[in-house]
């Protein structure tokens, strides 16, 4: 079993309207370069200049942020689900 | 002659300035950047007066060409308007020459500062087609949505951490919303409703309507200058959960200015938080323009985001207006709201604590000068978050309906002030 990612709405013109997409990276850096392999472009949505997630931009690995764990060196085993999420206002 | 959208001119991204259609839209495509609604300045100049402003109902929508609807407003047209209140009383046991509460505690209709923002995203809502709305919540916008929605005969979706205060849970139940309980805290409702947005075609007012919702929290700002007689306050100190509300009170103070209906005066905002969720505080006491998110354990369940959304502007607008920020213990939140209710006779909820409690803070600590002035916003209602000083406040001591055992208790007391 692989990984897979959830492409939000925002970035779904950019894989053809796919909403999961599987990967195999080890980690939560090299599923974001596997993205970038496939769907050209991507990458620059979710990360800055300094190859930094974008501060606007949530990443979450099974439910937890990734800033809570090893943020783009968190590591991934088969089965995880990662979500990306833009940041929503207050309630 | 007004155009289709009103005074509005599109969307445009915080971050890069790209603008997008006036839609039912939040994420800029390409850095997902926050979209903030532009308006045509010029237009709204020459018809929004002080005399237009002063000749229209005591309620919000008397800035209306400020909000972010094309046409006349059509849920809420009662809400807003609350009293901006002389805390005299509050001023001494502070130690400041002036202090003003603005007091949304008795917003209408569901006693908090959300009624704000959701009769904006419920009126824009219904001009973009909508009939179902929905929000994540911390339990006030969920009772501003159920509410307003059950009005204007929409249907409602809630989405609540399921641990919220029993007072918030009915309050929303009541008025035959859906209401989810989500078993996690509010940061994981905020994303799951983000997926779900996606997903189901609704108005998600903190979602997808989110540029719109945000704008109607200028309101509480515009109403601040009015009540003041048209000026901008010194000191204005601001509960912080995700930030948004702060930056909504510089944008209305800047506004005003800009418009001509305040003169341009230095003013300060100020922003308060929990200790036990003060990512936005802690980062600015750190001098970082930028916070770390945090997993949030506060009494004040209103103010508990973690990851705040507009945290980066937040902090930008304090350091803008030369403002501070602090974060104040659960036991300084019940204190505060204690000494609200004892010297103005106000009962606010939590977030209320925290933000009197930080304005303590800031006047004891010098970063508000003693001889100044400052307007405290008070968002929220005491009666929603009782589980939170149950148990603070003693009990009624009781006594048969006997005039003898009443003489007792007095004796009794009499003896325990003289001792």
């Amino acid at each position: 079993m692989a990984k897979t990612v959830r492409i939000p709405t925002p970035l779904r013109k950019l894989t053809n309207n796919q909403e999961l997409v599987e990967v195999n990276g080890s980690t939560v850096g090299e599923a974001l370069a596997e993205l970038q392999q496939r769907f050209p472009g991507i990458q620059e949505r979710l990360l800055d200049e300094k190859g930094e997630v974008r501060r606007f931009v949530n990443v979450y690995v099974n439910e937890e942020d990734i800033r809570f764990l090893q943020n783009q060196q968190t590591p991934l085993k088969d089965g995880d689900e990662i979500s990306i999420i833009p940041a929503i206002a207050g309630g | 002659m007004e155009k289709h959208d009103g005074f509005m001119r599109a969307l445009k991204c915080r971050e890069c300035g790209r603008e997008y259609p006036l839609t039912a839209t939040h994420v800029c495509e390409f850095d997902f950047g926050p979209l903030e609604v532009a308006y045509d300045y010029e237009r709204i100049k020459r018809v929004l007066t002080r005399a237009a402003i002063q000749s229209r109902p005591k309620s919000m929508w008397r800035y209306r060409e400020l909000l972010p609807v094309a046409h006349e407003p059509t849920v809420g047209l009662q809400v807003g308007f609350t009293p901006l209140i002389r805390a005299d009383r509050l001023a001494k046991k502070l130690g400041i020459r002036e202090a003003w509460i603005k007091n949304d505690a008795v917003n209408f209709p569901t006693l908090s500062f959300k009624d704000r923002v959701v009769s904006v995203a419920l009126s824009r809502a219904r001009e973009l087609g909508f009939d179902t709305v929905a929000c994540a919540s911390t339990g006030n916008l969920a009772n501003a949505v159920a509410a307003n929605a059950a009005a204007a005969g929409l249907k409602a979706y809630v989405f609540i951490p399921a641990d919220l205060e029993q007072g918030k849970i009915l309050n929303s139940l009541i008025y035959g919303a859906h209401v989810i309980g989500i078993k996690g805290h509010y940061d994981e409702v905020n994303r799951l409703c983000a997926e779900i947005a996606g997903k189901f075609g609704w108005a998600f007012v903190n979602v997808n309507m989110r540029p719109y919702y945000a704008e109607g929290s200028k309101s509480f700002a515009f109403e601040v200058v009015e009540q003041l007689g048209w000026r901008v306050p010194q000191h204005t100190v601001v509960p912080m959960a995700s930030g948004s509300l702060l930056t909504k009170i510089h944008k209305g103070y800047q506004e005003c200015i800009k418009l001509g209906l305040a003169p341009e005066t230095p003013y300060r905002v100020h922003g308060a938080q929990a200790t036990g969720c003060s990512p936005i505080s802690t980062a600015h006491k750190a001098g970082l323009d930028f916070f770390k998110p945090v997993k949030p354990d506060t009494i004040a369940k209103s103010l508990a985001i973690g990851t705040p959304a507009d945290g980066f502007y937040a902090l930008r607008a304090i350091k803008e207006t030369g403002g501070a920020a602090d974060d104040v213990t659960d036991d300084e939140i019940r204190d505060a709201m204690r000494l609200l209710a004892e010297t103005e006779g106000i009962f606010t909820e939590t977030a209320g604590g925290v933000t009197v409690g930080v304005t303590r803070k800031l006047i004891a600590s010098g970063k508000i000068a003693p001889q100044d002035s400052v307007v405290i916003c008070i968002t929220g209602n005491g009666l929603k978050t009782l589980d939170a000083v149950n148990g603070y406040l003693g009990k009624p001591r009781e006594i048969r309906p006997s005039l003898r055992e009443f003489e007792a208790l007095m004796a009794q007391e009499e003896k325990a002030l003289k001792s």
